[in-house]
């Protein structure tokens, strides 16, 4: 952390969530990702002449939910609006967006940073559709041909707009972050920032510190990582600083972060602005959102990532980074918590899923966690095998991998490879006694006091048994021999 | 002489085994090679298409299957309809090129009804005009006097109906483009409740005042014609699930103890008299019928215009954002880079009319001039619309004149402001969403046809057609037929 600056920063972000409709936001076109150009169009999409926009119901749905989860009233009648500007990428050169009459307006996102609470207003969110993508042949600049793929285009996209209530690059990551939660928990959006299906703007100003009026904002894009929204506000926060410490004044215009070269730059100051020239959608009739609707989207709430997280801690005895973690994902969450179900010591499921499962799979991936092979009740299999001394907890991980990778049960993999542990005091009482005649000299040092000798012994008579020895009855045999060699 | 007959005429002929659809359509092509080199309502026709159409009606004639009351009667399209497979221009040289992969949902459904599609009709450019003259192609000439306008923006589709050169056509209003090329070319032409008919399909000009509407030899024909495309879409969001009733059945039910409003407003200084007589005389007529009359007012009738010539463009100024040489249609050649291929694309592709609506709906809709254009049109449409609801409270319908004046001669009105005053009478409908009707009232002593007009309640086609009908049995107006060479 920077020395405390005379200035504070006023930080509001603007986050745009591809939502994981099947079908776009006005037409029947699929919006699945990664499919050759202009393969998902049709004449609405397009753009054509004469086509209509029509409201696909599941992304308002979506939308509604996710106003709930963060605290805002849907409105009882919203409108789509026209935004206006001249782009290749917007097949009719407007967007069908949102501007007078939102979804929903006026919610709250409670976060923490460095273990203080905060809470951070949230404006509106609206509902709007994506543009297409421009696909350069070469560099932009020297670039003989360009073309446009609409698959994209589209697609549904919901906006949420803070208030200006963060105040430090931290917040504005930590903000960013419990939204993005959200949003995976809701299941309305995948949050892959790098693929752009969250994405980040902000507006930040600074102002003397106690001062209540806001200084000139700026508004920088291209951020496509928490790191890259930290590293940005961080850079422009010291370029503000400096420039206002040096008397100049603040431009109010729209700066990209270049992550390369961690600067950003301007891209257009607030003269070229665009003047949208919003009106209301004439295509589409108003909006009803009836509160019979919004009852039913509010009985299909989950518990969302803070409430769960502090169940967690209270109900599981997790320690809060372990119940951080745990909730990142709606899916992540009901692992652990349907894993604990059958084996009902949930610190000890926590360290397995924490340290094994999120070693193959990321936590926040809704769809890998679905498709993993190791299902919850396969976990409680294993953790049951371990409990009742049948594998070690050594041999255990590598049974995990096993099942990983083929889908197995524990129980399988541990009677096919003969894995069971050895607990036949006959067989590890020869073991012991190989080891303390084949090592000697260790069980002098042991006796002369060098204690870490000990666990060579426990090493070495594990080793014979090729791991499979019962590390408890191999301790105790060791404490029964050792003192009358 | 098939050409001459009405649709029902037509039809019947066709069920008594009296004519096939292909005569028919042969019929009407041969019209068009001799007539329409002179009338000019034709942008393309699609010769060979019909026949195959016809020879398919032909067949269900034969076994005794036919789909319905259009099954093998040749119409024609305003050209601002997609048409799949069928190039689209709608009047512009900016769509030149442009041949739609789908069929607007009214197209497919009188396809559906076996209706035969004879071509595309012109147009003033993208709907802009009450003359046909803004044709990016060529003028469409009135058939009762092949020096004055038929009217627009429909006039191709009003003209082929008078000159026989479709047995019925389908046009869009947005402030008159129907009503008033069929008062200046003397057939019957209906906009129907704006929600009545899908717009899907139809190329956008201002889309909460656009229309779909047929144009008929008489008024059972456009009753006909109604019901085959009116009923809800789920493409079109705007489009209203009523129920459509069988308008040509109701057609017989005499208009006794119907009251009619006679609104002042419409009866203004400078009007043409013989039009003011043969509106008194109409009314007369109706109340001789058995319906009784009443004055009514329309107080926010002088703003209409106003309000119409504000929010028209500003949507316009959106709709036609899409047309920047991108994806389809024109795209100027040696562009140095996209902003120049944009303004070369439409300085060479939109004509003067479109150009002045889309710069002035760019004005009305840009930051600091909103509310004062946009936003008091507006306001202002809302008291038209309030205007009328008081009336409906003691009328059932409205009747006034359609257009001040009669047809004018070609190049006469080259103000633009003098253009627009045309539709002062028609334009108030569009702004309060109702259905509207001309009928033919009467001529001039020169010979031109005049226009009586009927409004109704929103959904209330029938009402209007009903009362449509009874005028027309009473007189012999729209048995004349202009005298072609």
């Amino acid at each position: 952390m920077s020395a405390p600056s005379t200035y504070e920063a006023v930080i509001g972000l603007e986050v745009h969530a591809q939502l994981l409709t099947r079908t776009k936001m006005f037409c029947g076109c699929s919006t699945a990702f990664g499919a050759a150009p202009n393969t998902q169009t049709c004449p609405v999409c397009q753009g054509m002449p004469g086509t209509l926009p029509v409201i696909n119901r599941r992304a308002v749905e979506f939308g509604i939910k996710t106003a709930l989860a963060i605290g805002c009233a849907p409105n009882a009648l919203n409108r789509f609006a026209r935004k206006h500007y001249y782009y290749p990428d917007m097949p009719k050169n407007y967007q069908i967006s949102q501007y007078e009459e939102p979804l929903a307006v006026h919610g709250r996102l409670d976060i923490e940073v460095g273990g203080a609470a905060r809470t951070v207003g949230i404006e509106r969110l609206h509902l709007e559709e994506d543009v297409g993508k421009l696909i350069h042949e070469g560099a932009l600049e020297s670039a003989q041909s360009s073309n446009v793929d609409f698959n994209r285009a589209g697609v549904p996209l919901m906006e949420i707009v803070s208030k200006p209530d963060l105040r430090s690059s931290e917040e504005a990551a930590a903000y960013l972050k419990a939204l993005r939660a959200i949003v995976i928990y809701l299941g309305v959006c995948d949050g892959n920032m790098e693929e752009g299906s969250l994405r980040c703007d902000a507006n930040i100003s600074l102002r003397k510190r106690g001062a209540t009026e806001f200084g000139t904002k700026v508004e920088i894009k291209n951020m496509n990582s928490f790191r890259n929204v930290q590293h940005a506000l961080e850079y422009e926060i010291t370029r503000q600083t400096r420039a206002l410490d040096a008397g100049e004044r603040i431009v109010q215009e729209t700066r990209l972060w270049d992550p390369d070269k961690s600067v950003t730059v301007s891209m257009r100051s607030k003269e070229f602005a665009h003047d949208y020239r919003y009106f209301p959608e004439p295509d589409l009739t108003p909006l009803g959102v009836e509160a019979t609707w919004v009852d039913e989207i509010r009985a299909t709430l989950p518990e969302l990532p803070a409430a769960r997280r502090r169940r967690f801690i209270e109900a599981y005895g997790l320690s809060p980074y372990e119940a951080d973690l745990l909730t990142q994902s709606r899916a992540l969450a009901d692992y652990f918590e349907e894993a604990s179900e059958g084996f009902p010591k949930p610190k000890v499921v926590a360290n397995w899923v924490l340290n094994e499962l999120l070693r193959e799979v990321p936590g926040d991936d809704e769809k890998a966690l679905a498709a993993c092979r190791i299902r919850p009740a396969h976990l409680v299999g294993l953790l049951t095998l371990i409990e009742d001394g049948t594998i070690s907890g050594k041999i255990a991980k590598d049974v995990f991998e096993k099942m990983y990778r083929s889908g197995e049960t524990a129980q399988a993999i541990v009677s096919r490879e003969g894995l069971t542990q050895v607990l036949d005091e006959d067989i590890l009482r020869r073991a012991v006694d190989q080891v303390l005649r084949e090592h000697a000299k260790v069980v002098e040092d042991y006796k002369n006091g060098k204690k870490a000798a000990r666990g060579f012994l426990v090493g070495q008579v594990m080793k014979s048994t090729q791991g499979k020895g019962n590390p408890a009855a191999v301790n105790r045999l060791l404490d029964e021999k050792l003192p009358k060699v | 002489m098939l050409a001459s007959l009405t649709v029902h005429e037509l039809g019947a002929r066709f069920r008594r085994g009296e004519a096939t659809p292909s005569q028919a359509a042969q019929a009407y092509l041969e019209r068009i090679d001799a007539l329409d080199p002179q009338v000019r309502a034709y942008l393309t026709v699609t010769r060979e298409e019909a026949l195959k159409q016809a020879a398919a009606a032909d067949l269900r004639f034969k076994s005794a299957t036919p789909l319905g009351p259009l099954d093998g009667v040749p119409i024609g399209l305003k050209d601002v309809l997609c048409t799949r497979g069928i190039r689209t221009t709608c009047g512009s040289k900016i769509l030149e090129t442009f041949v739609p992969p789908y069929d607007a949902t009214v197209v497919a459904r009188l396809r559906e009804a076996g209706a035969v599609v004879l071509g595309k009709l012109n147009m003033d450019e993208f709907a802009m005009g009450s003359s046909t003259e803004n044709s990016a192609y060529f003028s469409t000439r009135n058939p009762w006097d092949l020096a004055r306008v038929p009217g627009g923006s429909s006039g191709g589709s009003a003209a082929a109906v008078s000159a026989d050169l479709a047995a019925a056509t389908l046009g869009t209003d947005t402030g008159g483009s129907i009503r008033q090329p069929a008062a200046f070319c003397g057939n019957v032409g209906l906009k129907p409740t704006y929600g009545r008919v899908s717009r899907y399909g139809l190329i956008a000009f201002a889309s909460s005042l656009d229309q779909i509407g047929p144009f008929g030899k008489d008024v059972e024909d456009a009753a006909l014609m109604l019901r085959a495309i009116a009923g809800h879409d789920p493409l079109d969001s705007t489009s209203v699930d009523v129920p459509v009733p069988d308008y040509a059945a109701e057609l017989g039910k005499g208009i006794a103890g119907l009251t009619l409003g006679v609104p002042a407003e419409y009866f203004i200084e400078g009007m043409d008299p013989e039009v003011k007589a043969a509106t008194r005389a109409a009314i007369a007529a109706l109340e001789k019928l058995g319906a009784r009359t009443q004055p009514v007012s329309l107080p926010h009738t002088e703003y209409g215009l106003a309000a119409y010539y504000l929010i028209a463009p500003a949507e316009c100024s959106s709709n036609l954002a899409r047309y920047d040489g991108v994806k389809y249609g024109l795209r100027a050649p040696k562009a140095r880079n996209i902003v120049d291929m944009y303004s070369k694309t439409r300085a060479q592709g939109f004509g003067r009319e479109v150009k002045r609506r889309v710069m002035l709906g760019t004005y009305a809709l840009s930051a600091g001039y909103y509310d004062a254009y946009y936003g008091k049109a507006q306001r202002v449409r809302t008291l038209v619309r309030r205007d009328f609801q008081q009336a409906f409270e003691r009328v059932d319908l409205i009747v006034a004149p359609t257009t001040p004046n009669v047809a004018f001669k070609m190049g006469e009105k080259e103000d633009p402001l003098q253009m627009y005053l045309n539709d002062v009478f028609t334009i108030p409908v569009n702004l309060a969403g109702l259905p509207g009707l001309s009928v033919p009232a009467g001529f001039t002593r020169t010979g031109l046809p005049i226009g009586l007009q009927l409004i109704g309640r929103p959904f209330e086609e029938a009402t209007l057609l009903r009362a449509a009908h009874a005028y027309e049995r009473a007189t012999e107006w729209h048995k004349r037929k202009p005298a072609l060479p």
